[in-house]
């Protein structure tokens, strides 16, 4: 079936079985690796993209399902060349290693803090506790989350 | 890579498309709501649908917390989260939210609904003991029109309810009774994890006794989630730590665990005991209080 799916902004269309979870989709049919794909069961959290702005496991989501809906994804953190705050606040805090877990934890991260712009750390430990971490530690991944909270607006100015 | 066998996919845009589809196609067609059970099992190929139809475009249509005649009304296609929100329901049912913060993790609570919660009828789902102990019916609807089904009919077995082939579950409806309090107690091994046991309780205050109670158990039960002698010993007494004591003793000793990764039946029956009695003294406090 040919499938379309906003995704990052722009209308994205491809042709794919109905069967095709969302993350597939994301990264084979449209070449988009950024989202990352781990347990292929819905508990790691490595998927993790925004669909109309919420955190959903993308493996866990056919791309059917998305049609007609907003995707964003890690690629579309960055506007116009600058990082998005989230972005920073990783690099700052050093809130990654591998890299594995981060796609996913940016994008909860984005969506807490459009929400709830300055969250407390129970806030954002509830937020990311679908999505698990087996490098960095989540001490980092929390005070990333409060950098981009505290400087949010400087970085977008 | 797992993937879910072949199928063919449609999308209902209304409760009525959605019966006549599974009508017209048969046994081997399912809904599929949130998709967070289903899309797992099928992965497995623990089920493999010939057609899957999709009911999110009814959002409109069922995804609604309604406050209205003495009840209050929950559309099927209801998320875990807008359920977790609710202020109607938590100011009339604190049960709920308290369940609903220990339910899977909150990417999956953005997609699971109530319906498909209700209708996996996984023994270890959490909704089910919360609307039981509750009191609260479910509607289902066929091409015939619309039957209301208590939760104890609800659940034939494991995995197994009261919806036809070519029905759908469409609503819960909870009852809106004065003088109660209610609560919700669970154990697991880790954030986002099922139950290793859940208790769920509700208590109706008449006078100074208890006039109406609710006990269900989750994980501990293959089938049959209400403690109905539980619930017996602690109607027309007191509230107090001897009935409610009285009353945990019964439940653990009505239900039936299986010893799986998740501990010993032992341990899981201790926990029923246990979780039943602290949910019982929260939700006595709370009636007291209303
Ligand atoms: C990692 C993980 C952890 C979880 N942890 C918990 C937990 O701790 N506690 C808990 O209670 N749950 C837990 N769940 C279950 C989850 O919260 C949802 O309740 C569950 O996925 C079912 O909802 P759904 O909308 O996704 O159903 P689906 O997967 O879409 O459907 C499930 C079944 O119900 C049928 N169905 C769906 N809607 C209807 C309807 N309206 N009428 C008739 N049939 C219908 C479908 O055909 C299918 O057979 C967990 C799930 C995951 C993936
Ligand atoms: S790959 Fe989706 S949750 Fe792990
Ligand atoms: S940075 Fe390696 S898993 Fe999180």
């Amino acid at each position: 079936m040919q499938i379309t799916i906003t995704v990052n902004g722009e209308p994205r269309t491809a042709e794919a079985e109905p069967r095709t979870l969302l993350v597939h989709f994301l990264r084979d049919n449209l070449g988009m690796k950024g989202t990352h794909w781990g347990c292929d069961t819905s508990n790691c959290g490595a998927c993790v993209v925004l669909v109309d702005g919420e955190p959903v496991k993308s493996c866990t989501m056919l791309a059917a399902m998305a049609e007609g809906h907003e995707v964003r994804t890690v690629e579309g953190l960055e506007r116009d060349g600058h990082l998005d705050p989230v972005q920073q606040g990783f690099m700052e805090e050093h809130g990654l290693q591998c890299g594995f877990c981060t796609p996913g934890m940016m994008l909860t991260a984005r969506a807490l803090l459009d929400s709830n712009p300055n969250p407390t750390d129970d806030e954002i430990r509830v937020a990311i506790s679908g999505q698990i971490c087996r490098c960095t530690g989540y001490k980092n991944i929390i005070k990333s989350v409060r950098w981009a909270a505290e400087h949010g607006e400087e970085v977008t100015a | 890579m797992q993937v879910p066998a072949p199928f063919d996919y449609a999308r209902a845009s209304s409760v009525d498309e959605a019966i006549a589809l599974l009508e017209r196609l048969g046994p081997e067609a399912r809904l599929v709501a949130g998709g967070h059970s289903l899309l797992p099992m099928m992965k497995l190929r623990l089920a493999t649908p010939e057609h899957l139809i999709d009911i999110n475009p009814l959002e409109s249509e069922l995804n609604y917390i309604r406050e209205e005649g003495g009840l209050v009304r929950i559309g099927a296609l209801t998320r875990h989260r807008d359920v977790l929100a609710s202020e109607v329901l938590a100011r009339h049912y604190p049960i709920v939210r308290e369940a609903e913060e220990l339910i899977a993790d909150p990417p999956v609570r953005n997609r699971g609904t109530v319906g498909g919660a209700l209708c996996q009828a996984d023994p270890s789902e959490d909704l089910s003991a919360v609307f039981a102990a509750l009191g609260a019916v479910t509607v289902i609807r066929g091409s015939g029109g619309e039957r209301v089904v208590t939760m104890e009919d609800f659940h034939e077995g494991p995995y197994e309810t009261a919806v036809g082939d070519a029905e759908m579950l469409v609503e819960v409806r909870v009852p809106i009774r004065e003088h109660g309090g209610s609560a919700y107690e669970k154990v697991k091994r880790r954030t986002g994890d099922w139950a290793t046991a859940a208790s769920g309780v509700a208590l109706w205050l008449d006078g100074a006794n208890v006039g109406a109670a609710g006990i269900a158990l989750s994980a501990v039960n293959p089938t049959g989630i209400r403690s109905t002698r539980a619930e017996q010993a602690l109607i027309g007494r007191p509230p107090s730590e001897e009935a409610f004591a009285e009353a945990a003793a019964l439940a653990a000793e009505d239900c039936n665990p299986a010893t799986d990764q998740r501990g010993p039946a032992d341990y899981k029956r201790h926990l029923a005991q246990e979780l039943t009695h602290r949910a019982l003294r929260r939700a006595a406090e709370r009636a007291l209080a209303s």
